[in-house]
């Protein structure tokens, strides 16, 4: 059985329709991710499914008993907030000290345990979040541009971790972001988002579709490609594993 | 025992720092400091509906305050921030509550009792409010705690864990309005958001995590009720500004000591 099911979603705030006619499908174990330029509703279609947004029509079905560790865009921890890497792994569930360490293990952020969660570098918070999220074991992991503030080193090897966990741990993973070459490499599947689904398939068969032009430019030419529009420039990458750093 | 004055004032201070303390931390967390003041303020009306309309203090204080709590969350985020909403609501509602009080011919109403408080008339049944109502409200934030700290820190994780931050938001504000009505007797409304704020505040320095900084802010929060209740009888100052000037001075004392602590390491 699939993990999410959405039918026909469409969201929207006040006469803004920002979502239109969404249909997609996760099921097990696949890493899928969403791309689309500012305000194409990526935030807004996630926000939908973890119930935080109201479609206005469409449904979205949950396999029953799905468990989801949530990553979000930006978690700003106030400085009057005192915290612990620890306390914070046990926000929501209740876990053992030896899960936690072995979780942060994991995420490759050891020893963390006792920090303060505002003393954090950006890499060091993202993946203590994911961590945290990964905790209670989930079926899927949804990420909110996980990696925004991270450098491209950074966020490169953010999403190599992605890849790992889901090797681990077979969860599938849902993500949004807006990081092409980096995201499109690791993902199974990739949506192309603009308000609706403009295109959808295996990253070299999204890289290469005409709709997917439109929006990003050419091949997988890394992320200023969607500022750059670069449309004279034409050739098809099959290989987008290969392209790492190539802008 | 409770036929002594001094007994029932000391225990009132102590009833509202249990409140107010835990409270006041998430206050603090949110920001929500003006919030607090405001609901505050908009109580002074409550007081005068309820002189008017001869009902209990508490009841008339909780409604109003209550009422604008939820009239500026439902307000919010439709053209107008917070705190100018906050700033129309609040004060408003002070200035229409003096001057209903100015209409209340009849009885003499000693408007400075509400707006400083009058801690030491505390009687045996407002002692059986206040601590009935800081029971309440200890309870509802040890409830709801974890759901309150997860909305606090994220919305979105509140929702991705089930939890629904809005209705979270609610509870932290019925908790709020009650507090309110509760101190208006101890400290008065004018300074109701020191008892919130300035024990979470004086606690952050010496917390590692959100649990302990509840439990030192209330033992702050408990300690000025005592020391200030006593300096105030011995050096016969007002009570309630007394309580809030030992938090003030723990607060001053604690951050000192912090930071000597710190350069010095």
């Amino acid at each position: 059985m699939s993990l999410i099911t959405v039918k026909n979603l469409s969201v929207a705030y006040g006469a803004n329709t920002v979502l239109r006619d969404v249909s997609l499908v996760v099921e097990p174990g696949e890493i899928v991710t969403i791309v689309g330029p500012n305000g194409s509703g990526k935030s807004s279609l996630l926000r939908a499914i973890i119930g935080a947004t109201e479609p206005a029509s469409g449904e979205i079905f949950l396999k029953p008993g799905l468990k989801i560790g949530y990553v979000p865009q930006r978690l700003h921890v106030d400085p009057t907030l005192p915290i612990t890497v620890e306390r914070f792994m046990r926000l929501t569930d209740r876990v053992s000290k030896a899960d936690c360490r072995s979780a942060l293990a994991a995420a490759a952020v050891p020893d963390l345990l006792k920090r303060q969660m505002s003393r954090l570098s950006g890499g060091q918070f993202q993946r203590v979040m994911l961590a945290r999220a990964l905790i209670n074991r989930p079926d899927v992991l949804l990420l909110d541009e996980a990696t925004q503030g991270l450098d491209q080193p950074g966020s490169a090897a953010f999403y190599q971790q992605i890849e790992t966990v889901r090797r681990d741990t077979g969860c599938a993973v849902l993500m949004v972001s807006h990081e092409l070459h980096v995201v499109m490499s690791a993902s199974d599947r990739v949506i192309c988002l603009n308000g609706h689904v403009c295109c959808e398939g295996a990253p070299a068969v999204v890289a290469s579709a005409p709709e997917y032009r439109a929006l990003f430019g050419t091949g997988t030419g890394g992320a200023l490609a969607l500022y750059r529009h670069d449309h004279g420039h034409d050739h098809n990458h099959d290989h987008p594993q290969s392209h790492e750093v190539d802008d | 025992m409770l036929d002594d004055f001094m007994t029932r004032a000391t225990l009132a201070g102590v009833g509202v720092a249990f409140a107010a303390a835990p409270l006041g931390c998430f206050v603090v967390w949110r920001r929500m400091a003006f919030f607090g003041d405001a609901t505050a303020h908009a109580a002074i009306l409550g007081v005068a509906l309820s002189l008017a309309l001869n009902i209990s203090v508490f009841a008339g204080a909780m409604a109003v305050a209550l009422i604008m709590a939820l009239v500026v969350t439902l307000l919010a985020g439709r053209g107008y921030a917070m705190d100018t909403l906050l700033g129309v609501l609040a004060h408003s509602s002070l200035a229409f509550g003096l001057v209903a009080v100015s209409f209340l011919s009849g009885i003499r109403v000693d408007l400075m009792a509400y707006l400083f408080g009058d801690i030491l008339a505390v009687s045996r049944s407002d002692l059986v409010v206040i601590w009935g109502g800081a029971a309440l409200v200890v309870a509802l934030v040890a409830w709801r705690w974890s759901a309150l700290l997860t909305s606090t820190l994220s919305e979105e994780l509140a929702y991705a864990s089930g939890l629904d931050p809005k209705r979270e938001q609610l509870i932290l504000t019925v908790a709020l309005a009650i507090t309110v009505a509760v101190a208006i007797k101890v400290v008065g409304v004018l300074l109701i958001a020191a008892m919130l704020i300035v024990p979470a505040a004086a606690a952050r320095g010496l917390a590692r995590t959100p649990e302990t900084m509840a439990v030192i802010a209330t033992a702050i929060g408990a300690i000025s009720a005592v020391a200030g209740l006593q300096g105030a009888y011995v050096l016969d100052t007002p009570a309630g500004p007394s309580i809030v000037c030992v938090a003030a001075i723990l607060f001053a004392g604690l951050n000192l000591i912090g930071w000597r602590n710190r350069s010095g390491a």
